[in-house]
């Protein structure tokens, strides 16, 4: 019987050359000589030594990563108690709400999102006094809601396919919950947490609407930095920053790739006891 | 005495639940309330820019509603014009990536299992990758002296550049490019599960290749689908960036518009009051996605 999928096959090519063509355009670009972006100048990395003497762009670099890093550090730890919880207690007060305020963010416009935390906190310093001007740590909250949701779908998976009997027996041999849960879950789910570190660390790098209604002034973000230059055209410039980005979150994703992969294989492997009988 | 202060103290359980939901709550929920309250008010040149909805006048609370934003909106026709535009654009971007993404999903799950996470890994890198730089991409392919004219008119195809950039075919291809991967991935995760002895079974029964896949797989994947198409759509609706920068003056997407009512007009009760009506608009398709992921969910535990 033929089962090979021709057509499938076909496409998942199609796809793939229309999902990474015009990357590779862009980095190729980016060595062009010549400064009409349209016209093949000769290869050159002249615009990659531009950037770093261009010291605006260089601080909000760091501010998206400084950001990104306590983004992704809150997100892990925010996101799994939220999979916990919705894998683990079947039964409290407000669980459907629970579970629609974490899928929701999934899906939920940014412009909405961002409108409205934009407003929630400028209500917050008239009636509070808190946050007293808007900058990385309004961004760093409205990161962190959303990066939440996608580790605590990341974690759910894992923790959904977990062997309980492993925590129920510490439990029995007298490990109080907490205990328990340091030692013995957040070990096995430790590949998905990793992974939903990096995700969330990307989630938030690569941010621009958010970032844009939450910020104040003086705080730019590598995104705001970017869309801005972008609105006015295509420049060798941002061919050149754009492909450093896409060269750093490729190699963010091929670790967390990497780290899933080695899971998987642990998982798969046979435990002794299976080859013996 | 010990026992009833471990009575009266919450337990752990209490702050598991309550420390993530407290967050959301408050950063995710509440905001919307106070979208809801701004959508009531004036605009005032002011920081912040509108008038207080409650005031104390001679003692006695005195609310002042104001439905002159809805009013406003429901008069011009450019907002209703966005909004039927977003989700013109947003339900054929969704049946573009259900077309392509179907068959990318079924040739990934249907590959030798180490072969199946490289796949996975070529569609989901650029998922991950700033969304600005791979829109930003385009704009140089399809510009009226880029790549995309010169290609088309060296081979003679055309002799005179097309304008693609700043028109909505710019806009289709930016949005099934960005958002192609969120289709393909729920796809995947449902078609790898699937028991292939069913197909085998139906095969057996006289059903055609092309019958058995659509009799047989497509009702299977039915959760994948919503999942995929939801994800894809709604955020779609919503779309600031690929309208910008791909976008020309006929695309009218309510993203962009809200977006010029906040930061070029300083309007900030019409924005509320458009993402109100965007909230609106949605809520029957999020509702949808969220009853298909907590049932996916369930089945997981």
């Amino acid at each position: 019987m033929n089962t090979r999928p021709t057509f499938s096959v076909f496409m998942l090519w199609v796809g793939l050359a229309f999902i990474y063509i015009p990357m590779i355009i862009l980095v190729i670009y980016s060595f062009n000589a010549s400064r009409l972006v349209t016209v093949w100048g000769g290869w050159s990395v002249h615009w990659y030594v531009g950037l770093l003497d261009n010291t605006q762009l260089m601080s909000a670099v760091k501010r998206s990563l400084q950001i990104a890093f306590f983004t992704a550090t809150a997100a892990v730890a925010l996101g799994t108690l939220a999979a916990f919880v919705m894998t683990r207690i079947k039964r409290f007060r407000g669980r459907t709400l629970f579970s629609g305020l974490v899928t929701a963010p999934l899906v939920m416009p940014e412009v909405i999102t961002g409108l409205s935390l934009l407003l929630l906190f400028v209500a917050m310093a008239e009636a509070v006094g808190w946050p007293a001007e808007r900058g990385m740590m309004t961004i760093w909250i409205a990161h962190t809601t959303f990066a939440t949701s996608y580790v605590a779908i990341v974690v759910s998976g894992r923790l959904g396919e977990l062997d309980q009997s492993i925590e129920e027996a510490a439990m029995d041999l007298g490990s109080p919950p907490w205990k328990t849960f340091l030692l013995i879950t957040v070990p096995m789910i430790a590949p998905s947490i990793a992974a939903g570190w990096l995700l969330a660390f990307t989630l938030s790098l690569d941010d621009l609407v958010l970032a844009s209604f939450v910020s104040g002034p003086g705080a730019t973000t590598l995104p705001m930095e970017v869309f801005s230059s972008v609105r006015l055209g295509v420049k060798p410039e941002i061919n050149a920053i754009a492909s450093v980005i896409l060269l750093a979150v490729s190699l963010f994703t091929l670790l967390a790739w990497f780290i899933a992969r080695s899971a998987d294989k642990r998982a798969r492997a046979p435990a002794p006891d299976d080859a013996a009988t | 005495m010990n026992k009833l202060i471990s009575r009266i103290t919450p337990g752990g359980r209490f702050w598991v639940i309550s420390v993530p939901y407290l967050w959301l709550f408050l950063f995710f929920l509440a905001p919307f309330a106070i979208v809801l309250k701004i959508s009531f008010s004036a605009a005032a040149i002011a920081i912040p820019p509108y008038e207080p909805l409650f005031q104390y006048v001679e003692q006695s609370l005195a609310i002042a509603l104001n439905f002159g934003n809805y009013i406003f909106l429901s008069q011009d026709s450019l907002y209703f014009a966005a909004y039927l535009g977003s989700i013109k654009i947003a339900f054929f971007s969704t049946l573009i990536c259900l077309a392509l993404g179907y068959p990318m999903a079924y040739a990934i799950a249907r590959s030798p299992r180490e072969k199946q996470l490289v796949y996975l890994l070529l569609v989901m890198m650029p998922t991950w990758t700033a969304i600005l730089i791979r829109v930003y991409a385009w704009m140089g392919i399809l510009s009226t002296n880029g790549l995309l004219n010169s290609a088309l008119m060296s081979i003679g195809l055309i002799d005179t550049p097309m304008q693609i950039l700043n028109t909505n075919t710019a806009v289709y291809i930016g949005v099934v490019y960005a958002y192609l991967p969120f289709m393909v991935l729920p796809l995947y995760a449902n078609l790898v599960k699937h028991d292939h002895t069913l197909l085998e079974a139906a095969m057996d029964l006289g059903a055609g290749k092309v019958k058995a896949f659509w009799k047989v797989t497509v009702p299977l994947s039915k959760s994948g689908i919503i999942a995929g198409s939801m994800l894809v759509f709604i955020p779609v609706v919503g779309e600031f960036v690929i309208p910008e920068l791909l976008g020309g003056p006929e695309t009218l997407m309510i993203g962009k518009i809200l977006w010029q009512e906040f930061f070029n007009n300083r309007d900030w009760p019409v924005a509320s009051a458009l993402a109100i009506i965007m909230l609106a608009i949605l809520l029957i398709p999020i509702i949808l996605f969220h009853y298909n992921q907590s049932r996916a969910m369930e089945r997981n535990a």
